[in-house]
């Protein structure tokens, strides 16, 4: 549905050159100047007209609009799930109210209000449907038919379905369904109701129901219920009637999901959000055993449904609070007014009001900031809006930026800040009459009033030293220690790098990249290069002060590759040579960073290290490091100083690093301890990157290491940043997590912030949050280009507030949650023993969700375990969590690997948390050889597997193929060229290239695959039963887990007896 | 019998030695009346083209503590083949070499003609020379461009086998590896952190095996090998050209209103360290080439902001030169731990302002090394002093010898109270040493790292005898010269001189030992011990003592009425003197006023080095006169000399001033020179220039070169020399026609002789 009118709609959309859809509709002429990517002539802009369906539009509806509708329609189209079904234009009427424009559009097509009211069905639908995105505003509900439901909302969230319930009173409630989730409900209603659903982002939740054909496979499963314990209604049986509570104990299936199901049953309605009874019920009474493990929430099931309902829909942020796809659909994004949920996530769109519901409830309320996500090519990069030279145009007390939350006032004289309600006065060279409806005329063509996200050009005053920056540096420092000599690696390095710096960065539109580069090559004293272009050969100096760094030369150390290319290539050929003969085995590493930070300071720039090193720094200088690893201080409370960095110079350097914008990214190769907690503690102060091969071999992990290399230079970056997220009154950011540096409690730094970087922001309540107004909060970041300008990159979202826990429930993001807790989870165990981590961790989930069940579930057998719709798989990720190496707490992970994780962990963001501790097992025995699609992924379980498959899985940081005992030899020959698995060699990380189809596509599915993950991983290739089988199986999250830690069954269970002591 | 003057030349030609008396005062009374003391100027390595080193070695004296070598002085007696020692008595063997030993068949050391004789060491292989460069980068782009040539035209001048170094720098210190292939490396320290040479040979990888003690040459011959920073002339002078040519301006920017960041300081301590660890105790020149003051790091002299301007004597007399102290010290330390080493220090300070010189005097004044002051590398006067650094003697060998240890012996009546010269103590206690220290005391042994034919020292001695038992007549004292050094062909050698003077009694003899007075030598002498204590005393003192030396001098030996000033008269012998001690007081060597701290330190550096004659030059500039009138000569130097129809030439040592009278000039200027007819005026005019030229080709360091005449700016330097006889005070009492008045205050010869009859003959004084 949506598609079409995606692709269809130029105007936001497509353009390409600016940002999209804008330009041809503002096109200012006069504007211009000031934004080059407007270009667009005026007049097109009508836009505004009919339906629009952004928020503020649907003011419009009245509006003077302007002509051109054409453009927008389609926009419309895209808003609206289905365009097609709700032609815009019908709305107009609704669309009274301000808020929601999106329901408005909603609102019509649905089902006659009338079915709706009766049907609570039926209103589910709409619920579901609008809610895809943002319904959370819910409550006002324009359409008719909404309104009684209203009521309905707040309690009602994931409850286990009233379904049908005709209107008795309770039902409503749950049925709040019309805003989330819900889902589930849906399709009773007269066939209708279907349409609706689609879109919703929760759909998996809920229960969709029925049978939803979509979902087929999961959960739907249960129908039987089982046995004892759980209610299952099972989708359909629950039927009409079966309502309440139990069916779906789960939620039943996602079924929401799809459009299509809703006609199907009524009766579906089985399934509540979701409610789990499942386990609950085993332990209530028999032994779970019974339980089976379909009918537990399934977190592939919940993806699956969620990319089938929302996927490929263009995703408009028109709406306050609404709820985006989960973070494993593919779709669109179109800005109108809010920050995509690829720069932002929240752990809950609807913000309880007050600070005690807040803490009733323990549901964190956190938004991931990955605030240089990279957006896909058909969706239009951030405008640059340049407000000449006094800056961009701040309120002037909280000093946020201007935004769309600024309200123009007094004939646009003066504006109003949506986060402070301070009032200033609009700059003569800013002023602009406002229409009718209070907005500036101009809305349209300038992003900043209009966008969610966009940049302004920073003037001197955002410069460091008020001066103009130059372009960031990126300094190559290879540790030419027997070893890496030995190995190969310094010769694989220098020769990749000859074709590697051909490939920097470089700004859009620009010929050749305007970085600079450096080597420097170091065993216990530091080389470094002078690579001027004018030089013949090139100059090695040598710098053995270690305890005092400095760098030796300016000139020609830091310098255009295009420029010094024969020189670079002299050297690069040098390199390997020069220490061929050289039996130095000790190293630095202190003094090596310090070098980074000299040469940045001396060329005045910020930019970032790559650091290639083997061992741990035992050499007689600053930082050396003394081997601490014992295992014997595996759970016990002293363990957590394993993963505490030693103490000295570390902590100062991060510090000089971030204060210089020097990012530090290191490659280790280590063959046995290295104290990565320690040596990582920069990178991971700094918007850096640890990368780590144990035990490195040219021939296997040489392409997997260069990769990663290739990857990290070439990925879109900014320096020198420095970020502040500014929140409307009532509350305020607390906590921060990432790859970060704080000097103070407000002030984020970053050496340097790249695509994959996120970072984790906790808010805390000051004041009580109006409904009303809702939330806003403005991330800003100050930060470098690589062409070296300085600029800000705002971020703006609006989010509900309610007074309702129901709301908030409905609201929430699994996905965002598990990346708070695995965060959260990861710094606390600098501090507190791993158990006790862990007890938090278990007691938090039993209590938000015993806190939902006791607020916002329809009352039921405490046998059974009910889960919000949103949180469904909650559970299962909070579990692999605290199976994470980090967490584990098992004498037989390596500590530095352990440690590695944790930091890489700090620097996730929500994609890479969920895939992390979620792995996709994607089975490719029964490939459909001609199809694009990927097979769909099964649960990580090793039930799932079977002895005549071929799996396989990847996290995000390691990749298995793994193959089945009796896996058919014609699938193994035509892989890997054997007659069978037996003659398969024991070390390969790579298929070999073959010549047929089967092989074709399982490698262009890795290949794929690789594409899309930040960091590249390394192809292990397990036979069933064979020895490497174990590394393969600790990854299989929802099994018992080797190192110590429940299955996902045990731990639901322990859950939900906990939160039968919490409800008692 | 000769007479003194021959005797004394005769002396210096074969010795190298003049005394101040050549009769000795036989009590230790009766030498302290004589006002000037017994000493001697000796140049230990006088060049004697007459003289072949003899290829074996010295024979000793057996006693532990006297090991005087066997000289002409001594008692043999051929029969029993025993000699013995003049010094202590000691009656010694004749070692087995010597069985054919008779009195018609002596050894070369017994014949009177060698009181001077030479050894050569044939023991232990040899080290080669070596010459670490160490070059400021922070000059102009042409005097970088002229400094860099002039160090590449040497390596064609350096014996093939000898090592070179190059360290360059700026704000940071630069030791370059020599004999790398494809890619040019080094090894650069911060310019602000003091190292100690432990850490520096670390630093730069050397062997720590290499590091010894008394100069094991086996350790040296295994530095060869692995020292990457020092290599062979012959093996690396391709890289080393290719190195120098790339040679670029310190690439630091220097901001407004600063000064570069010069790290001198550690740039010479990471030099000092490099043949510390590699070769101790082995010939070794240190080149310093500075284009400015250091500015940063220890020894550092002035900050960088050029709104401080580096130190005056002024700010010296306050008591106002922050750095100064310090940075003394520093160079100090870094001065003693170079002479340990036997090594030397050269410094080449060509800038227009000051570069610290007087800081980084020691460096050289310990050492043995030269300073050379200029106004830019750009200049003949460095390039040709720089070339002939590296000049050679008849023989082919350089001018230069090293690692010099210098012994004085003494016979018992006589004592050495110490040395004011190039050299540092080596504390050799010793029955030869007397308690009484007059400049570097305390020892009877030196070191000279650094040592060419024109090293002189000044040596004081004390008689020993008291008054009431004075030493006998006609018994002589004897004192031997024991100079150890290594030549420049890498040889170890010996040199060894011994003289004998006879004892006078002062009651009686006392003219005899008037007219045995060295009158240039003494005033050498004694100009040498008031720039010695003018390095630590205040100027004024340092002229009252001289003052008071003289005044005691002139009653001692001045033949006079008491207080009748007209009837005072001064031996022949003395006669010279007083005029010496007035040009002295007016010399830069002990005047500050017009000179700033580094020139001062710069013409104190050769003045107590240089030999006696150029000593004097210095003291007592030279005068020539051309005229029509007759072949040149030599003039008073007077403003009564400076005449219309003449060209004065002018030699101070330093400068080499052509003047040409007014008259002169306005012919030149007419062009007459150019005329056939006037042929003679043009032989005039090129007369002085040829003798300059002579002058020029043997002086070291190049004085700097003058052309001027009547009323020119730099006929300054002239007036500022010559007698102000006549002055615009005293023009028309005098009522000469000739000569230029000179616009000064200062006194001129005639009032000072005055004011000297009056106080010597004054009953009071």
């Amino acid at each position: 549905m949506s598609q079409q009118g995606y692709v269809a709609a130029p105007p936001y959309s497509q353009a390409q050159p600016g940002m999209g859809g804008y330009q041809g509709g503002f096109g200012a002429g006069p504007a211009q100047p000031l934004y080059g990517h407007y270009g667009g002539p005026p007049q097109t802009f009508n836009g505004p007209p009919t339906g629009m369906m952004k928020a503020p539009v649907s003011s419009a509806a009245g509006m003077p609009p302007p002509a051109a509708p054409s453009q927008y329609n389609p926009n419309v189209q895209q808003n609206g799930a289905h365009p097609q079904r709700y032609p815009p234009p019908a709305a107009p009427a609704s669309y009274g109210q301000p808020l929601q424009s999106q329901y408005n559009n909603m609102a019509p097509a649905a089902p006659p209000p009338a079915q709706q009211l009766t049907n609570q069905m039926s209103t589910m639908n709409l619920g579901s449907y609008a809610s895809g995105p943002m319904q959370s505003p819910p409550p006002p509900t324009n359409s008719v038919a909404q309104q009684p439901f209203q009521p309905a909302p707040p309690p009602a969230m994931g409850q286990p379905m009233m379904p049908p319930g005709p209107q008795s009173p309770h039902m409503s409630p749950i049925m709040s369904a019309p805003q989330s989730p819900q889902a589930n409900m849906p399709m009773a209603g007269p066939p209708m109701a279907g349409p609706p659903m689609a879109g919703p982002p929760m759909a998996g939740p809920p229960m969709g129901g029925p049978p939803m054909s979509g979902m087929g496979r999961p959960f739907p499963a249960p129908l039987p219920p089982g046995p004892g314990g759980f209610q299952q209604p099972g989708p359909g049986p629950a039927g009409p009637t079966g309502y309440p509570q139990q069916a779906g104990q789960f939620g039943g299936h996602m079924a929401g999901p799809q459009p299509g199901m809703m006609g199907p049953q009524p009766g579906m309605m089985g399934p509540q959000p979701g409610a789990f009874p499942g386990s609950a019920g085993g332990l209530a009474g028999p032994p779970q055993k019974k339980l089976d493990p379909d009918s537990i929430p399934s977190t592939t099931q919940v993806i699956e449904d969620d990319q089938a309902k929302r996927g490929g829909q263009v995703y408009n942020t028109n709406i306050r609070g609404q709820v985006p796809p989960l973070v494993t659909t593919e779709f669109p994004i179109q800005d109108q007014g809010n920050a995509s949920p690829r720069f932002i996530r929240c752990t809950t769109y609807s913000l309880p009001c007050t600070a005690d519901l807040a803490k009733q409830c323990q549901v964190p309320l956190a938004a991931i900031i990955k605030p240089f996500a990279s957006v896909p090519k058909n969706e239009t990069p951030l405008y640059v809006v340049n407000h000449g030279e006094t800056g961009p145009i701040r309120c002037n007390r909280c000093k946020a930026y201007m935004c769309p939350y600024m309200q123009f006032i007094d004939g646009g004289r003066r504006f109003q800040c949506g986060f402070c309600n301070c009032v200033n006065e609009v700059p003569a060279f800013y002023f602009q009459h406002l229409d009718h409806m209070g907005r500036r005329v101009d809305f349209y063509e300038r992003p900043e009033l209009s966008l969610g996200s966009y940049e302004f050009a920073a003037t001197l005053d955002y410069c460091k030293n008020n001066k103009v920056q130059n372009p960031p540096a990126f300094l190559f420092m290879i540790d030419v220690s027997y070893n890496n000599v030995k190995s190969g690696l310094v010769k694989l390095i220098c020769d990749e790098l000859k074709t590697l710096l051909d490939n920097l960065p470089c700004e859009d539109g620009s010929e050749s990249s305007a970085i600079k580069v450096g080597f420097v090559t170091y065993n216990k004293v530091l080389h470094f290069y002078n690579v001027k272009s004018a030089l013949a050969q090139p100059q090695m100096m040598v710098v053995s002060d270690t305890a005092e760094m400095f760098v030796p030369l300016l000139d020609g150390f830091l310098v255009n590759y295009q420029e010094s290319r024969a020189v670079i290539y002299n050297l690069l050929d040098q390199i390997p040579d020069m220490f061929a003969e050289s039996n130095e085995s000790e190293t630095v590493f202190v003094p090596v960073i310090q070098a980074g930070v000299e040469a940045f300071k001396a060329a005045e720039c910020s930019g970032k290290l790559f650091i290639f090193h083997s061992s741990m720094p035992t050499a007689e200088a600053p930082g050396k490091l003394k081997n601490r690893d014992d295992k014997k201080l595996v759970n016990t409370d002293k363990e957590k100083t394993l993963f505490q960095p030693q103490k000295g110079v570390y902590e100062q350097l991060s510090k000089e690093c971030v204060a210089q914008g020097c990012c530090v990214d290191l490659f280790l190769f280590p063959s046995q301890y290295v104290d990565v907690a320690t040596m990582a503690d920069v990178p991971s102060h700094t918007g850096g990157s640890v990368y780590k091969y144990n035990n490195f071999q040219v021939e296997t992990d040489g392409e997997h290491f260069l990769t990663d290399l290739r990857k990290d230079v070439q990925k879109s970056i900014g320096f020198d940043a420095i970020m502040r997220v500014r929140t409307s009154t009532g509350f305020r950011a607390t906590e921060f997590f990432g790859a970060i540096h704080m000097n103070n409690t407000t002030d984020i730094e970053m050496a340097a912030v790249d695509c994959d970087k996120a970072l984790t922001v906790e808010f805390k309540h000051d004041d009580t949050l109006s409904e009303e107004t809702g939330a806003h909060m403005q991330c800003a970041l100050l930060y470098t280009t690589i062409n070296g300008q300085r600029r800000l990159r705002i971020h703006n979202l609006s989010l509900n507030c309610s007074l309702q826990l129901s709301e908030l429930y409905k609201s929430c993001e699994t996905d965002s949650l598990i990346n708070f807790f695995a965060k959260s989870a990861c710094r606390a165990i600098l501090n507190q023993p791993l158990k006790n981590v862990r007890e938090i961790l278990v007691n938090q989930t039993a209590h938000m969700l015993s806190c939902y069940r006791k607020n916002c579930a329809t009352p039921s057998a405490a046998s059974q375990l009910i889960l919000p719709d949103a949180m469904k798989v909650f559970p299962v990720y909070m579990n692999s969590l605290m199976k994470s190496a980090p967490l584990v707490g098992s004498t037989e992970l390596s500590t530095d690997d352990r440690a590695h994780q944790r930091l890489s962990i700090m620097a996730m963001g929500v994609e890479d948390t969920q895939l992390l501790l979620y792995p996709r097992l994607t089975p490719l025995h029964n490939l459909d050889v001609g199809s694009e699609a990927l097979p769909a992924p099964v649960r990580c379980s090793e039930e799932r597997l079977s002895e005549s498959g071929m799996f396989l899985l990847e996290n995000g940081q390691s990749m298995f193929l793994w193959l089945g005992q009796a896996s058919p030899p014609d699938i193994v020959q035509s892989l890997f060229n054997v007659p069978s698995l037996a003659h398969l060699q024991g070390n390969m990380s790579a298929l070999p290239e073959l010549d047929n189809p089967l092989s074709a596509k399982v490698r262009s599915i890795i290949s794929g695959l690789m594409e899309k993950r930040p960091n590249s991983m390394k192809l292990q290739i397990v036979r069933q039963k064979d020895k490497p089988e174990m590394l393969f199986r600790q990854f299989l999250v929802e099994d018992k887990s080797l190192h110590g830690g429940a299955s996902y069954m045990d731990f639901l269970c322990y859950v939900h007896r906990e939160i039968r002591l919490l409800l008692t | 019998m000769a007479t003194y003057q021959e005797f004394i030349q005769q002396n210096e030609d074969r010795d190298g030695v003049r005394f101040s008396w050549n009769l000795w005062p036989s009590s230790r009374l009766e030498a302290t009346r004589l006002v000037v003391p017994v000493s001697c100027l000796f140049t230990p390595l006088k060049e004697r083209p007459d003289l072949p080193p003899v290829q074996y070695e010295p024979v000793l004296c057996s006693r532990a503590n006297c090991k005087a070598v066997l000289n002409p002085l001594c008692q043999v007696d051929f029969r029993a083949k025993i000699w013995a020692c003049n010094f202590c008595f000691q009656r010694n063997p004749f070692p087995p070499s010597y069985a054919g030993i008779s009195d018609v068949n002596q050894p070369a050391e017994l014949m009177p003609q060698f009181s001077t004789i030479e050894y050569i060491v044939q023991r232990g292989p040899t080290a080669p020379l070596i010459f670490l460069y160490v070059v400021d980068t922070c000059l102009e782009e042409e005097d970088l461009q002229a400094l860099k040539e002039s160090l590449q035209m040497s390596l064609s001048l350096l014996p093939p086998n000898a090592l070179v170094g190059l360290i360059t720098f700026g704000r940071m210190v630069q030791v370059h590896e020599l004999s790398c292939e494809g890619i040019a490396k080094s090894y650069v320290f911060r310019g602000t952190k003091d190292l100690t040479s432990k850490q520096i040979q670390e630093m730069l990888g050397l062997k720590p095996a290499a590091t010894g003690q008394q100069g094991r040459p086996q350790a040296a011959q295994d530095a060869e090998a692995t020292c990457k920073f020092l290599q062979p002339v012959h093996r690396v002078d391709m890289n080393l050209t290719d190195l120098l040519g790339e040679l670029q301006r310190d690439p630091w920017p220097v901001p407004q209103g600063k000064r570069p960041l010069r790290s001198t300081g550690v740039a010479l301590s990471v030099a000092v360290g490099l043949l510390e660890g590699t070769y101790p105790n082995t010939g070794a020149r240190v080149m310093l080439f500075i284009g400015g003051p250091p500015t940063q790091g220890p020894g550092m002299v002035v900050g960088d902001e050029l709104k401080l301007p580096i130190r005056s004597w002024h700010d010296i007399q306050k008591d106002n030169a922050r750095h100064l102290k310090k940075a003394t010290k520093y160079y100090e330390a870094m001065a003693n731990r170079t002479a340990v080493n036997g090594h030397c220090i050269d410094i080449y300070a060509c800038a227009l302002d000051q570069s610290g010189l007087l800081e980084m005097k020691c460096l050289s004044n310990l050492t043995g090394g030269h300073i050379v002051m200029g106004d830019a590398f750009n200049t003949s006067l460095f390039k040709q002093t720089f070339q002939r650094v590296f000049s050679k003697d008849y023989n082919g060998d350089f001018r230069m010898a090293f690692g010099g240890v210098l012994e004085v012996k003494t016979s018992r009546e006589v004592k050495v109270c110490g040395t004011i010269g190039p050299c540092v103590s080596l504390n050799a206690k010793g029955p030869s040493v007397s308690e009484n220290e007059m400049g570097t005391g305390g020892t009877s042994q030196w070191k000279i790292c650094g040592l060419n034919p024109s090293t002189t020292l000044a040596i004081f001695f004390e008689v020993v005898n008291q008054h009431n038992a004075p030493v006998p007549q006609g018994g002589r004292g004897v004192i031997q010269f024991v100079t150890q050094y290594q030549h420049s062909s890498t040889q170890r050698r010996i040199r060894v001189s011994t003289v004998a003077r006879n004892w006078a009694d002062a009651q009686t003899q006392i003219q005899h030992i008037e007219s045995s007075f060295d009158q240039e030598a003494a005033a050498v002498i004694m100009a040498r011990l008031g720039v010695f204590r003018a390095e630590s005393e205040e100027g004024p003192d340092v002229l009252r003592w001289l003052d008071r030396q003289l005044i005691r001098l002139c009653q001692k030996f001045g033949q006079f009425n008491k207080d009748d000033p007209t009837s005072f008269k001064l031996s022949e012998s003395l006669s010279l003197y007083p005029q010496f001690m007035f040009h002295l007081r007016r010399s830069p060597f002990l005047q500050v006023f017009n000179n700033s701290p580094d020139e001062s330190s710069y013409y104190r550096h050769h003045f107590v080095r240089q030999d006696l004659t150029q000593s004097l030059i210095m003291v007592q500039p030279i005068l020539y006169s051309y005229s029509f009138h007759g072949p040149p000569e030599p003039v008073l130097l007077d403003s009564s000399s400076i005449l219309q129809d003449r060209i004065l030439l002018m030699d101070t040592f330093f400068q080499l001033v052509i003047y040409h009278g007014e008259t002169i000039a306005q012919w030149r200027k007419a062009g007459y020179q150019e005329m056939a007819e006037y042929e003679n005026f043009k032989q005039l005019l090129l007369a002085p220039l040829d003798d300059a030229q002579e002058i020029l080709q043997t002086r070291f360091p190049m004085p700097r070169y003058v052309d001027t005449e009547h009323g020119g700016s730099q006929a300054r330097f002239l007036l500022s020399k010559v007698n102000p006889s006549q002055t615009h005070n005293n023009l028309y009492a005098w009522g000469q026609e000739t000569g230029a008045p000179i616009l000064t205050d200062d006194v001129s010869l005639q009032v000072f002789m005055d004011h000297l009859k009056k106080l010597a003959v004054s009953s009071s004084a």
